[in-house]
């Protein structure tokens, strides 16, 4: 390895130790009795996300510097069982993971001087951070990631810090209730993720980003797999993209995800975690481009994830969910980008998109003070927008279509009636069966959970 | 004197033994408590001493007992040696977790005699000894049901039908036909590991007895080490895809159930059945990444429910019981328990970054290079079960608040339990290196011979 080199890996080395070291600090203390008191955690968020941004950067002109457009960052192979198996831990450096890897300091940055002041003596002050942290981890991971394996383990971090901060008002049930669903679809999306590594894997019998799609730039890439495996992984990775930037027929959780904090609704739905598919089918585009069918159904998918988000957008009655399928219809067009091929476009997109809908959910707590302020500015009422389009659909169309984008495309309910419902019906049945089963062995009432009070806890405390 | 000669295995057996006689003439149960604690910590030092021996020389047994009774009664081999340790640690930490109002309750000499007869069980490679030994771990319970009043029939309908179908299987496997004795005996290993339908005892088991003997009867997952020991090396393949159906079939209904139950115990009986389901999954797909996923997973899964039980153990020895079937709001006041809560319920459904993470890609890959549809099997169960977690955490960590009258954090002791079990589960996740090669050895191992070959007494592991 050169020297330029060995310089470049070793900035590489920070960005990623950085977050970890983040998500110690803050996580650890408390296991242990520990309380971290605001401005600790601040300074630590600060620190950290700072210097991430900085060495991300460094690495960035570094590699424009010395020409390089992919470093490689290995952890060696974790795990070798000889020829059959091997799990290795690398981080690659190139055009599109660094451009996604600064996105994701210089926003998260924001995030944490943001949400520094807006929860303030908020008593989730440092859970939210070190759910933040997790996420930080998450993304960094997931950006750099060189092999399938650990953009899987970024991808399932960022999952998980997303339900949690869904859940964040926890003392609320609808939070909790809308964060165990975003949680149950990312599910489906990170299953289908595991799926199309193995597969790859197993077909290609590398999950490394570099041997598999070669080291020339990132759009160039090349799959060494037949028309079915590709049609095989690539409809897998569709469905994980699908789960984690809520496109049809998933797009039903985004509106719940609003419950949490507005910080993290930024960070999550606006900027970085919704956007997080597009990146997947960005980071495999050549595994799109080996198939003109599986490119044509990614474009289709998020085509129709753009119309629909902006008919149901535009009957949004609150800011947040207003702003939600807003985001949604562009991750839609960036996802049709990646289909039709142009994914220096959609890189593009994706980061203005993300920056400037992190400063228009940010701004949302105060947009009826901005827009009294125009009010006043102009002397009037301002005009409600009525499109062109509008005026030319029949009342009868319209009426359904307005029906139909208040119930948000009834994808929630299909979801929840006729997979979910069904689902739960089955297995309550088979509780059933299994209370018959033990009471008849048992010659009496076998369990004595029917007896469990419903909230002890509201009861004398027994310590 | 070296003191790595000295007959480690079988001070490990003797050691809670003798434990066991101490314990039962203390007449105060505070004394009785810290002498568990104690004895039980003895046998944790035995086991790793155990371990340490045969990874430095290779000592499986000791010699001049060996000779005196013609031939090792417990010795340890590649398999066997990372597992005693384990199932010491359950028992110390289980012990050590003990809430002081729940002291006089706990027969502790009834704790230290299983932990002597599971020990013995998993440092022997004597089928007939073994067969022994599972019988008389099954004693215990029984006792304690008795003991507490509960009811005892399906325990017992169960418990006899696999000690009938051990004693019988062993027999004619000896005696008649390999074949029809595999077949008992593959029977006798679903009924004890809680293959459906008959799982129903294990339920039983959570909802009549303490959480304590209920965890520590499950949690070492001693039908699967029946099924290395007993069923492996003489089973034709029609029997391995047996107990490979049953399981998988169970890991996907118990993880459905997990969803549905309306109490804790209950949703972590099935929880356990599902994630015991997979080992034996993997154990049966005889290819070396399936068996050493298998493997794996068989130290990640008692690790880390042995965690999330002592975490319920915890929150019910403050509240009692608890009910899923509402909020409870438990997280302001035990905030480190819900932490533990959801570190250990993700780590055992193979969370990034935690010793399941690995194991569980090693089970997906081998099961998918045996037939996909194994593959998908186990993904989805994998993903019910982060549901199911997530939806108990919510439950009964958040969506309420209530006042608490006085303190309900975690108590030192039961920190002390738990933080070297999140330790180990996080230490495993990012250096899972040495763990999966030590698994990897004693997969070829059991692939390579029968259970009569395995390496010889004095020989050294194989390396």
């Amino acid at each position: 390895m050169t020297d330029p080199e060995t310089w470049l890996a070793g900035l590489g080395a920070g960005v990623v130790l950085l977050p970890l070291a983040q998500l110690a600090a803050l996580g650890v203390p408390p296991l242990f009795g520990v309380r971290l008191g605001e401005r600790f955690i601040t300074r630590v968020v600060q620190w950290t996300t700072g210097l991430g941004l900085v060495l991300a950067l460094a690495v960035g002109a570094g590699m424009l510097a010395v020409g390089d457009g992919h470093v490689t960052l290995s952890a060696g192979r974790w795990v070798e069982l000889g020829h059959d198996y091997h799990f290795a831990v690398k981080f690659l450096f190139d055009g599109l993971s660094v451009a996604m890897v600064v996105l994701s300091f210089t926003l998260c940055g924001v995030i944490g001087a943001f949400s520094a002041r807006y929860l303030h003596r908020e008593p989730g002050f440092h859970r939210f951070h070190v759910l933040y942290a997790v996420f930080v981890v998450g993304m960094t991971v997931a950006s750099l990631a060189g092999t399938i394996e650990t953009l899987f383990a970024g991808w399932e971090l960022v999952g998980l810090s997303s339900a949690l901060l869904v859940a964040f008002f926890h003392e609320r049930r609808l939070p909790v209730r809308n964060g165990l669903w975003v949680w149950s679809v990312y599910r489906v999306s990170d299953a289908a993720l595991l799926l199309a590594a193995v597969v790859l894997h197993h077909v290609a019998g590398e999950g490394d980003f570099d041997k598999l799609l070669g080291t020339r730039s990132w759009s160039e890439g090349v799959v060494p797999l037949t028309a079915g495996q590709v049609w095989l992984i690539g409809g897998l990775l569709l469905v994980a993209a699908a789960g984690k930037s809520a496109l049809v027929p998933f797009s039903g959780w985004l509106p719940r995800a609003m419950e949490g904090p507005t910080p993290s609704s930024a960070i999550f739905y606006g900027a970085l975690s919704v956007h997080l598919g597009a990146f997947l089918l960005l980071r495999l585009g050549p595994l799109l481009e080996a198939s003109p069918g599986l490119s044509v159904a990614v474009a289709a998918l998020g085509l129709a994830t753009a119309g629909y988000a902006a008919l149901v957008g535009s009957v949004q009655t609150d800011v947040k969910s207003a702003l939600s399928f807003a985001s949604l219809a562009q991750v839609g067009l960036i996802v049709a980008e990646i289909g039709f091929g142009l994914r220096y476009l959609a890189l593009a997109h994706l980061i203005g998109h993300a920056s400037l809908r992190t400063l228009q959910f940010l701004q949302a707590s105060s947009i009826l003070q901005q827009h009294r302020s125009i009010e006043n500015a102009v002397g009037g009422r301002l005009p409600p927008g009525t499109g062109v389009l509008s005026r030319l659909v029949p009342d009868g169309v319209r009426r359904w279509v307005y029906l139909w984008s208040l119930e948000r495309g009834y994808l929630d309910a299909f979801l929840a009636d006729y997979l979910v419902a069904p689902f739960l019906r089955l297995f309550v049945w088979c509780d059933r069966v299994e209370r018959w089963w033990t009471d008849f062995l048992t010659g009496d009432a076998s369990r004595e959970s029917d007896a469990v009070e419903l909230h002890p806890e509201e009861e004398e405390v027994r310590v | 004197m070296n003191l790595l000669a000295l007959p480690w295995v079988e001070l490990t057996v003797v050691t809670p033994l003798v434990g066991a006689a101490w314990v039962a003439l203390r007449a105060d149960q505070r004394r009785a408590f810290y002498g568990a604690v104690a004895f039980s910590g003895l046998t944790l030092a035995c086991a790793l001493m155990a371990w340490v021996a045969y990874a430095q020389v290779g000592w499986t047994h000791s010699e001049p007992l060996a000779a005196a009774l013609g031939r090792p009664a417990f010795e340890i081999d590649e398999l066997s040696a990372p597992l005693l340790p384990l199932v010491a640690l359950l028992y110390l930490v289980t012990t050590l977790a003990t809430a002081r109002t729940k002291m006089s309750r706990v027969a502790f000499g009834g704790l230290l005699f299983s932990a002597a007869v599971r020990l013995g069980a998993f440092a022997t490679r004597t089928p007939w000894l073994l067969v022994a030994l599972l019988v008389v771990g099954m004693v215990p319970t029984w006792i304690e049901l008795r003991a507490r009043g509960k009811p005892t029939r399906v325990y017992l309908l169960h418990a006899g039908l696999f000690v009938a179908l051990l004693v019988a299987g062993q027999a004619v496997a000896e005696r008649v036909d390999p074949a029809v004795g595999a077949t008992l005996l593959m029977l006798a290993v679903l009924v004890r590991s809680g293959t459906a339908p008959a799982h129903c005892w294990v339920v039983d088991l959570f909802e009549h007895a303490s959480f304590a003997a209920a965890l520590l009867m499950v949690a070492p997952l001693t039908g699967v080490y029946a099924a290395v020991r007993l069923v492996l090396p003489i089973a034709p393949d029609a029997v391995l895809q047996g107990i490979s159906v049953a399981s998988l079939v169970t890991a996907v209904y118990a993880a459905g159930m997990a969803l549905v139950q309306r109490e804790a115990r209950r949703f972590f009986a099935y929880l356990f059945v599902s994630m015991a389901s997979l080992v034996l999954v993997g154990l049966e797909l005889h290819t070396p990444v399936s068996l050493t996923g298998a493997l794996c997973l068989w130290i990640s899964v008692p690790l880390a429910l042995g965690g999330l039980g002592l975490t319920l153990r915890a929150l019910e020895a403050r509240y009692g019981r608890l009910s899923l079937a509402d909020y409870h709001g438990l997280y302001e006041h035990s905030p480190t328990l819900a932490a533990c809560f959801l570190l250990t319920g993700l780590a055992s459904v193979g969370f990034p970054g935690t010793l399941g993470f690995i194991a569980t890609e090693l089970l997906v890959d081998g099961a998918v290079a045996d037939r996909p549809g194994l593959g998908l099997a186990v993904v989805l169960a994998s993903a019910l079960n982060g549901v199911a977690i997530l939806r108990a955490y919510f439950l009964l960590f958040t969506g309420s608040r209530h006042a608490a009258v006085v303190p309900l954090a975690v108590t030192p002791r039961e920190r002390w339990a738990l933080v070297p079990v999140m330790v180990l589960l996080l230490a495993g996740g990012f250096f899972p290196g040495p763990g999966v090669e030590s698994r990897h050895r004693a997969a070829l191992t059991l692939l390579r011979q029968p259970a009569a070959e395995m390496p010889l007494p004095g020989e050294p592991p194989g390396r």
